[in-house]
């Protein structure tokens, strides 16, 4: 079932940068796509526009934007709420009664091990924590379509795989659609079911791959040679859309 | 705070992922570090001070002109032992802090709505904003005449003063604060369709809160000054600090005259601890002033 689809998007600023050409692809449920792309090539632009932040200068986005999961490069989380007040926040702003959200988020809370953390302030977190806390609060509703925007780009390298890891369980769990903005060729081809890999500015998708690999997926298939063999060729792609 | 070991991966509601990274533990230094950074150098300072000020009054002033600069355990011996002058001086400062206290509050209600209502119409802070920057530029000298003038020279005059004078901090923080919500907070909000009156609640206000308390701690101390230069000027009804102030000087009261300076200082130091406790008390647990 399609759950996101653009169609022949563009999108030129109002100072005439033009930042997307020709995209054309769609995600069904079940699936998590992954675009890799050089700095400025617009893969946060994609985002803003399917959820609606940015209006693209042409063609069409297809999605129920009202229940869209977006998880930001930054955590966000509101420094005077604690995790579960900031958990607690999209369903507050949906009108969801208390007792439910409260339901929810403590199951959201569980789901992402912040247990015991509950009552922590943003302040008291670390990064991998805060990333944790932010993708809890997204999933309190349950969205169909999941837009990820490099939310593990700053964080170290063990806990980025630890977080790729658990957003690929989540994944498999809630059976949504994801799209995956990353630089990182590895963590693309370890969580996605398809990579694609966009040209340097204005950005268009110039290669597609298919990912084979069963889900769970264990740490150690980072080091099998198919998994090798496949990162390979999309760093070429990347390597070539760079020039 | 002892963060869990990683647990193994697993899928499932009743099975939590793993936990791999500590939270942030914020450790402060030692407490008698602590206590002698702080206040080993204000005594060191307060020391010298006090020799400079012994140094002035015997060996800089004749003994005929020492009024000027009366030692300090002449000022601790007049003004603040002999209960008849500190209790004069205590009844000025009570009524100068009641005066004190009414035009703050005045100016945090007015200073409050007024942001807001900025904030909330670019129109509206275009209007306001310049004249607001040139009621703060004129010196507050300036215009007391006027106040007397249009409200007379009785108490309703000093709360005018204390509030002209306090207001404009707490509009420029609280206004600085509301607009200080970061962009991604703002999507957030947008992504989940948040009014206006949600936002303003649930954002732009909790966001301001550090601001505003600094906008607070500045006014405060602006109000205790508002309240002794208004009834230093007026200098009619209910009797404040600053007609005793223009008496013992009149008077050549000096050990009476600082101590009331003293007193007005310490009046102007409390009410800043004051608010620095209450901002504590209300965003200390969640507010990083480093900002990380």
């Amino acid at each position: 079932m399609q759950a996101l689809s653009f169609n022949n998007i563009g999108m030129t600023f109002p100072d005439g940068t033009e930042a997307l050409t020709g995209i054309d692809f769609s995600i069904d449920r079940g699936e998590f796509v992954t675009v890799v792309g050089p700095s400025g090539c617009g893969k946060s632009t994609l985002l803003k526009i399917a959820s609606g932040l940015l209006k693209q200068t042409v063609g069409e986005v297809d999605v129920d934007r009202d229940h869209i999961g977006y998880v930001f490069q930054d955590a966000t989380l509101l420094h005077w709420r604690t995790v579960m007040g900031n958990v607690e926040l999209f369903a507050e702003l949906h009108g969801i009664p208390k007792a439910e959200r409260r339901r929810l988020a403590t199951e959201a809370i569980q789901l992402v091990g912040l247990t015991g953390f509950e009552n922590n302030y943003p302040k008291s977190l670390s990064g991998g924590m805060k990333m944790r806390a932010s993708l809890a609060r997204t999933l309190t509703l349950s969205p169909p379509v999941f837009l990820f925007d490099e939310p593990f780009g700053a964080v170290d390298e063990i806990t980025r795989e630890h977080l790729n890891e658990e957003t690929q369980l989540l994944f498999q769990r809630e059976g949504f659609a994801g799209l995956f903005i990353t630089h990182s060729i590895s963590e693309a081809v370890f969580m996605s079911t398809r990579v694609l890999v966009m040209s340097a500015r204005p950005g268009r998708i110039v290669a597609e791959f298919n990912v084979p690999f069963e889900y769970p997926r264990q740490p150690d298939l980072r080091f099998d040679p198919e998994f090798a063999r496949l990162s390979g060729e999309v760093s070429r792609e990347l390597r070539g859309s760079h020039s | 705070m002892i963060a869990p070991d990683p647990e193994p991966l697993s899928v499932g509601r009743s099975q939590p992922l793993s936990l791999d990274d500590a939270p942030v533990v914020i450790a402060g230094p030692g407490r008698a570090k602590s206590l002698s950074l702080n206040i080993l150098p204000p005594l060191a300072l307060g020391t010298l001070i006090l020799g400079a000020w012994y140094f002035v009054s015997y060996q800089l002033l004749e003994e005929k002109r020492r009024f000027l600069l009366e030692p300090p355990h002449a000022v601790l011996k007049v003004g603040f032992l002999d209960w008849d002058n500190f209790s004069e001086i205590l009844r000025g400062l009570r009524s100068s802090t009641k005066v004190a206290i009414i035009g703050l509050f005045i100016a945090i209600v007015l200073g409050l709505a007024l942001a807001v209502i900025m904030s909330q119409s670019k129109l509206f802070e275009r209007a306001i904003f310049p004249y607001m920057v040139t009621l703060q530029a004129i010196p507050i000298l300036a215009i007391v005449p006027l106040i007397a003038f249009w409200f007379g020279t009785g108490q309703k005059s000093r709360v005018v003063v204390c509030v002209i004078i306090s207001l404009f901090p707490i509009i420029v923080n609280t206004l600085f604060g509301l607009q200080s919500a970061e962009r991604g907070m703002h999507d957030l909000f947008t992504l989940h369709s948040a009014n206006r009156a949600t936002r303003l609640r649930k954002l732009n206000f909790p966001a301001a809160l550090p601001a505003i308390f600094a906008g607070l701690r500045i006014s405060a101390g602006l109000s205790v000054i508002g309240a002794i230069v208004g009834d230093f000027f007026f200098g009619r009804g209910d009797v404040g600090i600053g007609q005793m102030l223009r008496k013992y000087a009149n008077n050549l009261d000096g050990e009476q005259l600082l101590a009331a300076v003293i007193m007005s200082s310490v009046l102007g130091v409390t009410v800043f601890l004051l608010f620095g406790w209450i901002q504590n008390r209300a965003i200390g647990k969640w507010y990083d002033p480093s900002g990380t």
